[in-house]
């Protein structure tokens, strides 16, 4: 189930922006293989934030850099807006890289040279968009995540929750479908972990389809539904649970 | 639960009626413990029995009666409030005894049961959360209240995955033998001692 208001949205909720069939990843020769994945299947759909959740060693972070196209599985296939990245060629998928997913990662990767709103521009002009249209997009999704006053600000001059939402207005800038994190909060403390997972399911009732990456439940909390991984398997996932009005209905609670 | 020092504490900020006070008590603790009018009433009589707390008139409790803090009822609520709650000894928690018949009864799967638990401990979680998103924004009390509770599930949630770990690292080594009592002073059976509360 997408949220309110995205629910059977015309042709973005038809297609699954993820779709992982029977993806396996196998690491090293025989006999000292390492199954990281075995056999995982998972669909994100537009507007959809699914959480992974696991033990280390589950092969959560290898499904992140394989739905990301960083890594590619043993088996299995692997398609981002309903195109297999298997076969693909490689200028392609730079292309599909740089302009449909967005990364944050742990320790959310600013690059110290540049200011905030450079960083947020970055993909786009990799990508080759003209540096006034990037830095305009930049800016854009600086303002959606509340800091477009820190645009002219280097990464050393912001607090660590700005930082990570620079890091979050570069993984969602341009027109985005995919955003995929590994711990986004970081070392952040609860609060500001809460302010990140705020803020990325915000970008999802914007349209986008995100998978997170944690082994922290509160975060995992915030998804519509938490995926969970052990020894590379799929060994259970929640759907999307009632609303919270039964805990608040007298009586229910003690 | 605390009711009577939460009551206590609305009291000291003015004279109040029991219907006002048992708005303000759901109100200000997030509206998630429901509290009914005969509880209100019956706690207030035992405030005022105490010396605690004293209302004007000897008429029958209903909503002319309006109450007020004693001094007493200060001393008693500031010392409420630093009295640590008794955390001491562990509780005899259902969850952990699952866990512990799980791991020993043969032919059941303690993975598969603690993945169960898990599941449904995050399910909660995505409840409480939705709060977060909605109610709790505006709700200081609600959103402090919501924190404890997903603290708490989260705390629940670790334990579980550590179980989790320990049962398979156990698993993978069969033949260690079974844990004999150190022998010399070590202070493990300090905790036993304790007991355990209910």
């Amino acid at each position: 189930m997408s949220r309110p208001g995205l629910g059977g949205e015309g042709a973005s909720a038809a297609v699954s922006v993820l779709e992982l069939r029977g993806v396996s990843k196998t690491y090293g020769q025989e006999p000292a293989t390492v199954h990281a994945l075995a056999g995982v299947d998972l669909s994100v759909r537009a507007g959809e934030l699914v959480a992974v959740m696991g033990p280390s060693g589950s092969g959560k972070s290898t499904l992140l850099t394989i739905a990301g196209s960083l890594e590619e599985p043993t088996s299995g296939d692997v398609l981002v807006c309903g195109m297999a990245l298997a076969g693909m060629p490689r200028g392609r998928k730079a292309r599909l890289r740089r302009r449909v997913i967005g990364y944050v990662f742990q320790d959310f990767n600013l690059l110290p040279g540049l200011t905030a709103v450079e960083n947020a521009a970055l993909p786009l002009e990799l990508d080759g968009v003209a540096v006034p249209k990037a830095r305009a997009a930049g800016l854009a999704a600086l303002e959606a995540l509340g800091v477009a006053d820190r645009a002219g600000r280097f990464p050393d001059q912001l607090s660590g929750g700005e930082r990570q939402r620079v890091a979050i207005a570069r993984a969602v800038v341009g027109d985005r479908r995919l955003l995929l994190a590994d711990e986004p909060s970081g070392a952040l403390d609860s609060v500001n972990a809460d302010e990140v997972m705020r803020l990325l399911h915000e970008a999802c009732a914007r349209g986008v389809a995100a998978v997170v990456v944690t082994h922290d439940a509160q975060l995992a909390a915030w998804a519509d539904r938490v995926v969970f991984l052990r020894d590379g398997r799929v060994s259970g996932q929640t759907t999307r649970p009632p609303g919270p009005e039964s805990l608040l209905t007298p009586g229910k609670i003690r | 639960m605390s009711v009577p020092h939460f009551l206590l504490a609305l009291l000291a900020e003015g004279p109040k009626y029991g219907l006002q006070l048992r708005e303000e008590f759901e109100a200000g603790s997030g509206e998630v413990w429901p509290l009914n009018v005969g509880q209100v009433y019956k706690t207030l009589g035992r405030l005022e029995r105490d010396g605690l707390a004293e209302s004007d008139g000897t008429g029958p409790d209903g909503p002319q009666k309006r109450f007020r803090i004693t001094p007493r009822g200060e001393e008693a609520l500031a010392a409420w409030l630093r009295t640590p709650p008794d955390l001491t000894s562990p509780p005899r928690d259902e969850l952990v005894m699952k866990v512990l018949v799980a791991a020993r009864v043969p032919g059941t799967d303690a993975h598969e049961v603690i993945q169960a638990h898990r599941m449904y401990l995050v399910e909660l979680m995505q409840q409480w959360t939705r709060l977060k998103e909605g109610e709790a924004r505006d709700d200081l009390a609600l959103a402090l209240v919501v924190d404890a509770e997903l603290f708490r599930l989260d705390a629940v949630t670790r334990w579980l995955d550590a179980a989790d770990t320990r049962l398979k690292r156990a698993a993978a080594e069969p033949s260690r033998p079974a844990p004999v009592p150190a022998p010399g002073p070590v202070p493990v059976p300090q905790l036993r001692r304790l007991g355990a509360r209910r």
